[in-house]
């Protein structure tokens, strides 16, 4: 009964929301990526625009390139010895595979959120505070714990956890603990914020609350989402992405692509055929 | 075989019997005949077992509970166990029993009341009746004695021989009479096994028993001679001057306790820093190439003997030191605390290494990405949130090394000294626990003196500091390994 | 919310800063210092491995080489047998420092007097004085003859020949007077005093002289005490891990056998020297300074490394095959014993190999039970007192004279070559046999 309750008002939002997205620029655009893990192909030939401040969802059936083309957008597949990329990413048209380009400044500027929450075995106060600290960007006292506050407050998590700041951010449940990661990320100021399945490992509730935060964050950030779940993209996004088999199959409207899919591998999928 | 192995005493040609039929002694004829005769037996009944069994079988074994080999085997184990027990017991029993009797025989002016003289005339008696003369002319009472200590034995020794023989025999007849279809062999011979294994597997736990109690039976005595507080607390360690008297002065071990202590600092400071920032560069920097060269460099530093880093310090290490001092106008000793620690602290960096690698490498990925994620460099990462996260690891295992470093005897008793001064000075000679213990025992201790009895107390304390470290540190270790498994 | 956005985006613009780039690059300083400490603790680890090592090699390759003197004894009848008897012992009980000392003065001939005989005595080894008398004992006809001899140098000569006894010391400090160093040099130069490559350090048995001590006896000593705790270890070690591992039920005495054994592994090893003192020699009166104690206590020491090292073996056989082998019908030990075992073989074997290699270094333990012994005799059997290569080496390198270094560097090379090939072999087996499932 609950649950039902959620959902529809859920999928009420969404309707206004997809209308009030004001401008149409690409933040971020790849051509011709390629992606291999030693010599297998992860990745063919990946053509994807991300529009500004607007929720882009990758979708597709596991193993489908998905999450790895998500960790080609902040580089995170630097830290994997056998990745190889091609091709060309750019953020705000610079590449950023250039050689000039440093990827601590990429990472701040384009956040992570993973699909298993991971908070740091620190305090909760200490975990949003890492960001801000190590980049220099709050001076510690009274301005880092304004940074820290305005991003508890922002990931809605502020009322939940103000009187237990010195507390770890391992003992928060699991949506508190994804909502803290999140918080964590917004604290570096980003531009980006990628999230890699990121309700994934949480309850129906705590997913709620998740996506109603995605579309807050919207008018301040651009998301890049990856998720299994297909209604998880519908009510949360306004531009959808189909992989397949390491293609990108598809890019268009949310809207569009649930309801007037044109590759048949796409109404496949959405259609539950496969996947 | 192996519960004969603690259950004997007192004779040391007994004990080489049932060890391989060892030693030069004029060992008794008749043991080492049952043992043959038992091992004949055993064999024997095997034979017998399973010929019984495929008879009873008649060509279609699928009538049998069991398949004929296992019926060999019940019947062997009953021919050989039952005899072999007997044998033990037997053994561990004979010579208490045959002394007692003997010295009812002697008339009772002879027989002192206290215990020591007591346990004197005895090794007379058996080292009469074994044909070793002290020299001097024996008592005739004790040479009677010892006449009938041999005699007594003699007899002892042949009624084992026909007891023992008579038990296989029985054992292997019963068991043979008892085979039938659907005798459950398997069951019984996987039991014995199984009590077999279970034996073995008390084995560690007999020789902790065992080394608590010969410490605490020895250092009790010492205690009875120094007291306790003395010992724990005096900060004069002279064992020499015991012998004039002065016990309760010479064993006050606080010089030996801050001696070890000084050398296990040293010793850290050089391997904790290393250790771990070997483990820190192996596990989170290093290329394929640079990690199969340094691997292998780490584990030839950990197979090293310790003799040899004993050898080390005192050849290279020490001149060195000392030499290097002298230039800076500083008096150092030749065997100074700090050329024993540094080379101590050598050999325990592949520790420390292997152990933080083991424990780094239990942080999981998910939190390095998170912090990669937020666009921090990987050192920012191991330093603030790696090394943080493997804290509770990274103590076990520095807690495990110092338990090592305290209880590394070669290199402290080729490198350091033996005066236990009280110093904090690391170019100053000092002692260590376990120096004293091997500068003063080699086999060959009378167990009455208090010089002797010492080493028993540091001893005890040597392994309860040790124990309390290794207890705790494990399960330091374990707890975080389950909070990330 | 619009201005969170707003603040969102000035704070952004840091990113682009000159602040910000300067703050990155003190950041990237930090992370090379961290990663030079990394590099700088291996490479320290490393140098001390190979100073280590060259140290030894260096002090030790030339025990495999002793100076003798080649030349030539008259054996005479005088000085041998002046009764004109061939019985064995007046043979034996001949002057045979005599013969010596004539063939050593026949090329020093200005070597006068009682002082310039002992010069001349001091330069040979005694052990040349036993060489000729097991000649003559071998072969009487000897006597009479002439004959070319190769003597054994002095470990002092010895010493100054291969030039570890610096020649530029003022001869008051030096074990090697100025007369000795002048006949010293001339010898060498008429190729009577020669170094010659010899295995004696390998191949004799202990002595007090340098010159003469070899590591044969510690070797046979070591062989021995090995067996002894490889017979016990072993099906002991092995027989408790399959117990553990695959029987024993999860309740508190099992839990009290793990934790036992785990810190059995840890308690130091003198500790176990002590259990061997005062219960295998003062309680069960086994023979003192034997291999056999020394066995036993090791096998004790041991015991641990290999319950946990086959324990892990085991676990590595995946439960699929034990299923497999109950399910047609086998014994839980016919499955342990048929199939388990034998899949888990190399792992506890590579763990035997490894816990003997650790044995086989180790000393302090043996020095408490008295093998630490000066034993010449090399050892016959089990109880017989002997001592094992790692005490040989305390005891060497506790001895003053400037040979024993090169001994004591020799038995180390010896005992190195021993560990390097058990683990050598141990790394065969576990790449030979590794196994993925």
């Amino acid at each position: 009964m609950r649950l039902d309750n959620i959902q529809m008002s859920v999928a009420n939002r969404q309707g206004p929301a997809v209308r009030a997205i004001p401008s149409v620029n690409n933040k971020i655009t790849a051509r011709d990526v390629n992606v291999y893990y030693a010599t297998k192909r992860a990745l063919k030939d990946i053509n994807l625009d991300i529009e500004e401040n607007r929720v882009t969802a990758l979708i597709g059936p596991s193993g489908c390139g998905k999450s790895t083309f998500l960790r080609c957008l902040n580089r995170m597949n630097d830290t994997i010895d056998i990745c190889r990329i091609e091709g060309q990413i750019q953020l705000d048209s610079v590449d950023i595979y250039a050689k000039a380009i440093d990827t601590v400044q990429l990472r701040a500027r384009v956040g992570m959120v993973f699909q298993k929450p991971n908070p740091f075995p620190k305090s909760i106060y200490d975990n949003i505070a890492y960001g801000p600290r190590i980049h220099g960007l709050a001076q510690r006292g009274a301005e880092m714990d304004e940074v820290v506050r305005s991003s508890l407050e922002r990931a809605g998590l502020w009322g939940e956890v103000k009187d237990r700041l010195k507390e770890p951010g391992t003992g928060l449940s699991g949506g508190q603990q994804q909502r803290l990661c999140i918080a964590r990320a917004i604290a570096v100021s980003p531009e980006v914020i990628l999230m890699d399945e990121p309700c994934s490992a949480l309850d129906p509730i705590a997913t709620a609350h998740i996506e109603e935060l995605i579309d807050e964050l919207r008018a301040s950030y651009t998301i890049v989402i990856v998720t299994h779940n297909m209604q998880q993209a519908a009510r949360v996004s306004q531009k959808t992405a189909f992989f397949h088999l390491g293609e990108m199959v598809e890019c268009n409207d949310t809207e569009e692509i649930f309801t007037n899919p044109r590759d048949e591998r796409t109404q496949g999928y959405i259609t539950g055929r496969y996947g | 075989m192996l519960s004969g192995l603690f259950l004997i005493g007192e004779r040391e040609h007994m004990l080489s019997d049932l060890f391989f039929f060892i030693g030069e002694h004029g060992q008794p004829m008749q043991t080492t005949m049952l043992l043959t005769v038992i091992a004949v037996l055993t064999v024997v009944g095997y034979f017998l077992g399973r010929g019984r069994a495929v008879a009873i079988a008649g060509g279609r074994l699928s009538t049998l509970h069991s398949v004929p080999p296992y019926h060999g085997f019940f019947v062997a184990l009953w021919a050989g166990v039952p005899a072999l027990l007997l044998l033990a017991v037997w053994v561990s029993c004979e010579g208490p029993v045959i002394m007692s009797l003997v010295l009812a025989q002697l008339p009772a002016a002879l027989i002192p009341t206290d215990h020591q003289a007591l346990t004197l005339l005895q090794t007379d008696i058996l080292n009469l009746a074994a044909g070793v003369s002290n020299g001097r002319e024996p008592d005739p009472a004790v040479a009677d004695a010892a006449g009938l200590y041999n005699t007594l034995h003699m007899v002892a020794e042949s009624c084992l021989l026909a007891l023992g023989s008579a038990l296989a025999v029985a054992g292997l007849t019963l068991a043979r009479r008892q085979i039938r279809g659907d005798l459950r062999a398997r069951n019984r011979v996987e039991a014995a096994l199984n009590v077999l294994l279970i034996l073995c597997s008390l084995v560690a736990i007999l020789t902790t028993v065992g080394i608590v109690l010969s410490l605490l039976f020895q250092a009790i005595q010492f205690f009875t001679m120094v007291p306790l507080t003395d010992f724990l607390f005096g900060l004069h360690w002279n064992p020499q001057t015991a012998f004039s008297g002065d016990v309760k002065g010479s064993f006050g071990a606080v010089p030996i306790f801050t001696g070890t202590l000084l050398i296990t600092v040293i010793a850290m400071v050089v391997a904790v820093p290393i250790g771990l920032m070997s483990a820190v560069y192996m596990s989170e920097y290093a290329a394929p190439t640079v990690r199969s060269v340094a691997k292998p460099v780490l584990e030839i530093l950990a197979g090293i003997p310790t003799v040899v880093y004993g050898f080390f310090a005192a050849l290279t290490m020490a001149p060195v030191i000392r030499d290097v001092g002298t230039a800076l106008g500083l008096e150092v000793s030749s065997q100074s605390a700090l050329a024993a620690g540094v080379v101590m602290g050598i050999m325990i960096i592949p520790f420390v290494s292997s152990l933080s690698d083991d424990v780094i490498n239990a942080v999981p990925q998910a939190l390095r990405d998170g912090s990669y994620g937020l666009g921090a460099t990987r050192s920012e990462t191991i330093r603030e949130i790696v090394l943080p996260a493997a804290l509770p690891g990274i103590v076990g295992a520095v807690m495990l090394a110092i338990s090592r470093a305290i209880g590394e005897t070669m290199i402290v008793a080729m490198a350091a000294g033996l005066a236990a001064n009280l110093t904090a000075n690391p170019l100053a000679a000092v002692t260590t626990v376990t120096v004293q213990i091997a500068a003063t025992i080699r086999g060959d201790q009378e167990f009455n003196s208090p010089k002797t009895l010492s080493v028993f107390g540091l001893g005890l304390v040597l392994f309860i500091v040790t124990l309390i470290l290794n207890v705790i540190a494990l399960r330091v270790v374990q707890k975080y390994r389950e909070k990330y498994d | 919310m619009t201005d969170l956005a707003q603040e969102t985006v000035l704070r952004r613009s840091v990113y682009k800063s000159e602040a910000f780039e300067a703050q990155l690059r003190r950041r990237y300083r930090a992370e090379r210092r961290f990663q030079l400490a990394g590099i700088a603790s291996i490479a320290f680890a490393a140098v001390m491995l190979v100073v280590l090592l060259t140290t030894i090699v260096l002090n030790g390759y030339t025990a495999f080489w002793q100076s003798r003197f080649d030349v030539e004894v008259f054996f005479d009848p005088e000085a041998i047998t002046p009764s004109g008897s061939r019985e064995p012992a007046v043979l034996s009980a001949g002057d045979y420092p005599a013969l010596v000392r004539e063939a050593l003065l026949a090329e020093l001939p200005e070597a006068t007097g009682r002082d310039g005989r002992r010069a001349v005595m001091e330069m040979v080894s005694s052990a040349a004085a036993y060489r000729l008398r097991d000649m003559v004992l071998a072969h009487p006809e000897l006597i009479g003859t002439r004959l070319k001899v190769s003597l054994l140098a002095s470990d002092n000569t010895d010493q100054f020949v291969k030039g570890h006894i610096p020649r530029a010391v003022s001869e008051d400090k030096r074990k090697v007077s100025d007369r000795q160093v002048e006949w010293i040099d001339r010898l060498t130069a008429r190729g009577v005093l020669a170094s010659h490559f010899s295995l004696d350090v390998l191949t004799q048995s202990n002595s007090r002289q340098p010159e003469q001590a070899g590591m044969w006896g510690a070797v046979i000593g070591s062989v021995m005490t090995m067996l002894v705790t490889l017979g016990m270890a072993v099906p002991i070690g092995v027989a408790a891990a399959v117990y553990l591992e695959e029987f024993a039920p999860k309740n508190r005495w099992t839990d009290i056998i793990e934790v036992n054994i785990n810190n059995l592994a840890a308690v130091p090893s003198i500790v176990f020297g002590l259990l061997g003192l005062s219960m295998f020699l003062d309680f069960f009166g086994m023979p003192r300074s034997s291999a056999l104690v020394g066995g036993v206590v090791l096998a004790l020491m041991t015991l641990p490394t290999i319950i946990i090292a086959s324990r892990a073996a085991l676990k590595a056989v995946p439960p699929s095959i034990r299923e497999a082998a109950l399910g047609i019908g086998a014994s839980p030990l016919q499955v342990v014993i048929h199939h388990v075992l034998p899949l888990a073989a190399p792992g506890v074997l590579t763990g035997t190999i490894l816990g003997l290699a650790r044995a086989l270094g180790e000393t302090a333990p043996l020095l408490l039970i008295g093998m630490v012994a000066f034993i010449v005799d090399v050892p016959g059997s089990l109880s017989d007192p002997s001592t094992v290569l790692p005490v040989q080496i305390f005891m060497w390198a506790d001895s003053p004279e400037r040979g024993w270094i090169e001994r004591t560097s020799a038995a180390i090379m010896l005992l190195l070559a021993f560990l390097i090939v058990m683990n050598a072999v141990a790394v065969y087996l576990r790449k030979r046999f590794e196994r993925r499932w």
